[in-house]
């Protein structure tokens, strides 16, 4: 990987951090979940293209099928999700700070490391989790008479809530779809071939 | 697998729910609010002495308290939803109180988080319509900008703007022991509980 890109990675995370990005992202509970913290995930998943050449291989054996690594992922996002978190990630800057220090580092590296290591039925297994688990959420903000977050309106949990369920929709679309229908490889344009031939499409492995 | 793979496994199922465990009070709250109900209720929380000026424009301090027993809500007069609500707990708690007919086990103590918008009129009026009647049920807010950080940030409650030019608050009422601790964090989305555990409380 280009080591330019680690520096691009490098300031995104510094510019997340810096107090007028920070503060637009944090004030909404719905940018809070579903922008600041996918991004943060996003930075490690990036850091991880980088670290994989240079992966210890007593490493790569320790995690096993990627099982130490997932469970690292599943235990890290399940505790940034807590409104208790949450809310003191907004109120104190120290913790913000370990947010900012342990999605990267402790959730997103993991996962761009472990995944490859998975077999294509424990990623299914992760993605049917996390998607009906993602749009519960979801929901349970909406039907929540009242507020799970200090720092949060109830109104702003509602939107949070609709967000959620959007994102789950969208992704459980796409994952049906790449289970069902497959991804194109290579599309055929050629308007000479006969129609059988243009909806040929190859099948891949969801999600790989 | 390698002999690796239980030790890092191992390393990262302790420490991931160590930290949730940490989090979550042992697995028992999930949000500010429950945290702070039961850390209370774990170490009654020493209050600070704090001026106040009440709908009739009298100054006290909360220190003048100490030795009885009080139930505090916070409110801001405006407020079109939730500070009705407690008003209206309050009262019920309050015609519960004149009911039992002995000596009152509690005084109520309505404190306003707006003290800009909240003047000795609005005070006033926001008790009139509880049937709030001084010394016993008191509507004050506090004297200086001090104060009122000290008691929101002691009590730990957060105040919010609700985007529509007033606040988003808790609905908590907060049980005061004589000994200026505060001592019990009620919960009042539920009236029926709250006044069960009001009884409760009164019981000698």
């Amino acid at each position: 990987m280009n080591p330019r890109w680690l520096l691009g990675i490098a300031a995104l995370w510094l510019a997340l951090w810096i107090p007028p990005l920070r503060r637009a992202l944090e004030t909404d509970m719905a940018l809070h979940m579903a922008v600041q913290l996918p991004l943060l995930i996003g930075i490690g998943v990036g850091i991880a293209a980088f670290v994989r050449e240079r992966e210890p291989r007593w490493f790569a054996d320790a995690d096993w099928l990627g099982i130490p690594g997932i469970v690292a992922v599943v235990l890290g996002t399940s505790f940034w999700m807590l409104p208790r978190a949450l809310d003191q990630a907004v109120a104190d800057p120290p913790v913000d700070l370990v947010k900012f220090l342990t999605l990267p580092l402790l959730v997103g590296l993991p996962l761009g490391l472990s995944w490859r290591r998975m077999p294509p039925l424990g990623r299914a297994f992760i993605w049917a989790n996390f998607i009906p688990k993602l749009g519960a959420i979801g929901g349970l903000y909406l039907a929540a008479p009242v507020r799970l977050c200090a720092y949060y309106r109830l109104d702003q949990q509602a939107t949070a809530g609709w967000v959620l369920i959007g994102i789950a929709v969208a992704l459980g679309l796409a994952w049906f779809i790449a289970a069902f229908v497959g991804r194109p490889v290579r599309p055929h344009r050629d308007p000479e071939l006969p129609r059988a031939a243009i909806g040929n499409i190859a099948i891949e492995r969801p999600f790989n | 697998m390698t002999r690796g793979f239980p030790i890092l496994l191992a390393l990262v199922l302790a420490s991931g729910l160590a930290a949730l465990a940490f989090e979550t009070e042992g697995f028992r709250v999930a949000t500010t609010a429950g945290a702070r109900q039961l850390a209370v209720a774990r170490a009654p929380r020493l209050l600070p002495d704090v001026r106040l000026v009440d709908q009739d424009g009298e100054p006290f301090s909360l220190a003048a308290y100490r030795g009885r027993p009080m139930l505090i809500d916070f409110i801001y007069t405006r407020c079109p939803t939730l500070c009705g609500v407690l008003g209206d707990d309050l009262g019920r708690i309050e015609q519960l109180i004149d009911a039992a007919g002995a000596p009152a086990p509690f005084d109520l103590l309505s404190i306003s988080f707006d003290p800009q918008n909240d003047d000795r009129e609005a005070l006033r009026l926001y008790g009139e319509r509880f049937g709030a009647k001084p010394p016993h049920w008191r509507i004050a807010a506090p004297a200086d900008a001090a104060g009122l950080a000290a008691l929101l940030q002691s009590f730990g409650v957060v105040v919010i703007p609700d985007g529509l030019g007033g606040f988003a608050h808790d609905d908590a009422i907060y049980l005061v022991d004589g000994q200026g601790r505060l001592a019990r964090i009620l919960e009042a989305d539920e009236p029926n509980q709250l006044l069960a555990d009001i009884s409760e409380l009164m019981r000698p």
